[in-house]
């Protein structure tokens, strides 16, 4: 009994030390096993979180509708920090996320990105704040994970043209995602069904990696399970990814 | 045309314009052998008076406009120093484009320059009618200053005169010249005005304010010369203005901030705010973030601020309370102080802009504009990420009317495995420039593709198949789904 008392304390001190002791809400997904194995239940806000999709332009597209429908589910402004000058409004607002809520800042490049970033999660209230990179170092995470601590805002660096098979040098992101397309259900006449998603958590603080197939967006930002999936034993899910 | 002033009992040509020059009239020439050239010479009194209050009001526009440091130029020009103003305007061209433009269109005929030193600029605009705005790059001003005429120094007409009998046309003969002699005979202004143009020694452009305006400044006992001592005088400064705003009902929009230092060298920051402010923290931290773009040298002697833009703000409650529980995020500071590191220009808000043409769709909105509410149709599907310009592609489609099977794109293969459309969308004829402009009937079938592994993309083909006018029947990517 003392002994579990001890490690109580322990666990809420190291949380604490960690911020994630639910000073800040979470953004859930709404879906069970994708939420189950996210610290706090879904994306925590108050913290960094890493979206990537793939070097092709379909994968990075797949990305930003995730990331828009994640931010769709949220109130307040979000600042979408660019470099590249590809991202149509548009398709952001078929995700849920309306045009009005989103103020487009052209940095132009790397350096710029991150430092709008750290201007803008020193601004609390605000929904996200997303910055579009090539590359970061390990030391600028650092300080978005900070600011975004502080003020409560979810962070999010969206590296782009990133490669599969790159190793990453290490960040204090919280979650980091890749979200690549997956071939839709072909539904038997000259049409396209909703789109599919392969969703990789590549990593997460207090959990382990998991990926997932799921459909995109609806015009709400909720992303769904496919319904011949949800039934899958959890075995053959897991036997998956490590392949 | 022409004016006359009074001078020693004759009257003599003030200004003549582009007709009268063309005779051969000059100014100081008297109006009685500027008859002589053209009888039906139109004489008016000149008004030097007037003349000047006309180029103070065209200085404090442009200072408006394009620079904190503008001054006028007795008689007949303005000074504008846009050392670091370029950037609001895209670049150096485009600021010259807009003033040219802006001026030409009140009805005055002007030559602009830009040059590394206000001397050379001087010299260059009053001696190259090029009717366009003429800029000598940086570092050449010394190559331009050379070929120039003596006239162009600013001197007195009696010095031109006998440097002109010393045999001195050109200013690369006076560059060459042992100094002492002319020196002596001319007295010091020659080389002052020869060094100033060369850049060798400093000519501060002291600027003008309109009257009425806020302002505050701080001479320094001691100059000063750390970001820190800015830091702290920019806050007192601030703080005066804050009152004087307060009085007046009003809140910045712009905010210029002069720093002299003391060797007479004059430099400035500049701040703008989307919305009317009177609130000290922001407008501190909003100057402060541009401190580094000044060069203290041997340290700063006085700084002045001045709101030559003010807007009309109420009172409000949260003046005594800032920052006490404000309900929602108060993102005007946060919006200033992104605009004013990376430009006004590049922060905006999307909403949608009725055209056929997807490239076309997306306009741009101030970034604190109030919310419309209306956005684009939901119904279409449109990509997430979309190319710049469409690229070219090859592919293999079955059917005429069908989605390609197969489409190569930068050198990569794409198996196509289902696919939707068409959805054809006409060019807007009526338009002259733009994709129109080369096609005018332009016509794109659009399709949307998944590929064997599931990626998504916006494919079209230009013309609708029978008519050669509406496209050349050939293959583009346009963007990707998600």
């Amino acid at each position: 009994m003392r002994e579990s008392a001890v490690l109580d304390d322990l666990r809420a001190r190291i949380a604490q030390i960690e911020c994630a002791d639910g000073r800040h809400d979470a953004i859930p997904f709404g879906i069970e096993s994708i939420d189950c194995r996210l610290p706090g239940g879904g994306i925590a806000t108050g913290a960094l979180h890493e979206i990537a999709g793939s070097t092709d332009l379909a994968d990075e597209a797949s990305a930003t509708v995730f990331l828009a429908g994640i931010l769709a589910r949220v109130e307040g402004p979000v600042f979408w920090c660019l470099r590249w000058r590809d991202l149509f409004a548009p398709a952001l607002h078929l995700a849920g996320l309306h045009p009005d809520r989103v103020i487009h800042v052209e940095a132009g490049s790397d350096t710029n990105v991150l430092l709008a970033m750290e201007e803008c999660l020193r601004q609390p209230g605000l929904a996200g704040v997303v910055g579009e990179v090539a590359k970061y170092s390990t030391t600028a995470s650092k300080r978005l994970q900070l600011a975004a601590e502080g003020s409560g805002v979810a962070a999010f660096v969206f590296r782009r043209a990133s490669r599969v098979e790159q190793a990453v040098e290490g960040t204090a992101a919280v979650t980091r995602w890749r979200v690549t397309a997956h071939p839709s259900e072909d539904l038997g006449i000259p049409s396209l069904g909703r789109p599919r998603w392969r969703v990789e958590l590549e990593r997460v603080r207090g959990g382990n990696p998991h990926s997932w197939i799921v459909e995109g967006c609806d015009a709400t930002g909720r992303i769904a399970l496919p319904a011949a999936l949800v039934d899958r034993p959890a075995a053959q899910e897991e036997r998956q990814f490590a392949a | 045309m022409v004016t006359a002033i009074p001078d020693h009992g004759r009257r003599v040509v003030a200004s003549v314009d582009g007709q009268a020059r063309t005779l051969g009239i000059v100014p100081g020439m008297t109006i009685t052998k500027a008859r002589s050239f053209a009888p039906e010479l139109l004489v008016i009194d000149a008004e030097p008076e007037a003349d000047l209050q006309g180029l103070r009001r065209l200085a404090l526009w442009a200072g408006q406009r394009y620079s904190p440091v503008v001054a006028p130029d007795v008689p007949d020009g303005i000074w504008l120093d846009i050392t670091g103003c370029a950037p609001l305007f895209g670049s150096e061209q485009a600021l010259l484009k807009d003033l040219h433009g802006r001026v030409a269109g009140f009805g005055l005929s002007l030559q602009l320059a830009v040059a590394d030193t206000a001397g050379c600029a001087h010299a260059v605009a009053r001696q190259v009618p090029a009717g366009r705005p003429v800029t000598i790059a940086p570092g050449d001003h010394r190559k331009a200053m050379a070929l120039l005429p003596i006239a162009a120094l600013r001197l007195d007409a009696r010095d031109v005169e006998g440097l002109r009998k010393l045999g001195f046309e050109r200013i690369e003969q006076l560059v060459g010249a042992p100094r002492a002699p002319l020196a002596k005979r001319f007295g010091r202004q020659l080389y002052r005005r020869l060094d100033q143009a060369l850049g060798q020694i400093p000519e501060p452009i002291d600027p003008i304010f309109p009257d009425h305006l806020p302002r505050a400044r701080r001479g320094l006992m001691e100059p000063i010369a750390t970001p820190e001592a800015f830091a702290r005088v920019i806050g007192d400064l601030v703080a005066d203005i804050v009152v004087q705003l307060t009085a007046l009902g009003k809140g910045a929009r712009r905010l210029d901030c002069h720093f002299a230092r003391v060797d007479g060298h004059r430099q400035a920051i500049r701040v703008g705010t989307a919305a009317p402010s009177r609130d000290h923290a922001h407008l501190t931290k909003l100057l402060c973030a541009k401190i580094e773009t000044i060069e203290p040298g041997l340290g700063i002697e006085a700084m002045t601020l001045v709101t030559p833009l003010a807007e009309a703000m109420s009172a409000s409650q949260s003046d005594g309370l800032a920052g006490s529980g404000r309900k929602g995020p108060d993102i005007a500071a946060l919006v200033d102080a992104l605009a004013n590191r990376f430009g006004q220009r590049h922060l905006h808000r999307a909403g949608p802009q009725p055209s056929a043409m997807p490239e076309r769709s997306v306009a741009r909105f101030a970034a604190l504009a109030s919310s419309s509410g209306i956005a684009w149709a939901g119904d279409l599907p449109r990509p997430a990420r979309m190319l710049d310009r469409p690229e070219p592609i090859d592919v293999v489609a079955l059917l005429p009317d069908e989605a390609p099977r197969l489409f190569i794109w930068r050198r990569r293969r794409y198996r196509v495995t289902q696919g939707d459309g068409p959805e054809r969308l006409y060019g807007e004829w009526w338009r002259d420039h733009g994709v129109e402009g080369e096609q005018p009937y332009t016509v794109r079938d659009y399709y949307q593709v998944e590929t064997e592994t599931g990626g998504r993309y916006w494919l079209f083909r230009a013309g609708d198949g029978e008519n050669p006018v509406t496209g050349p029947m050939r293959w583009f990517i346009h963007g990707a789904f998600a």
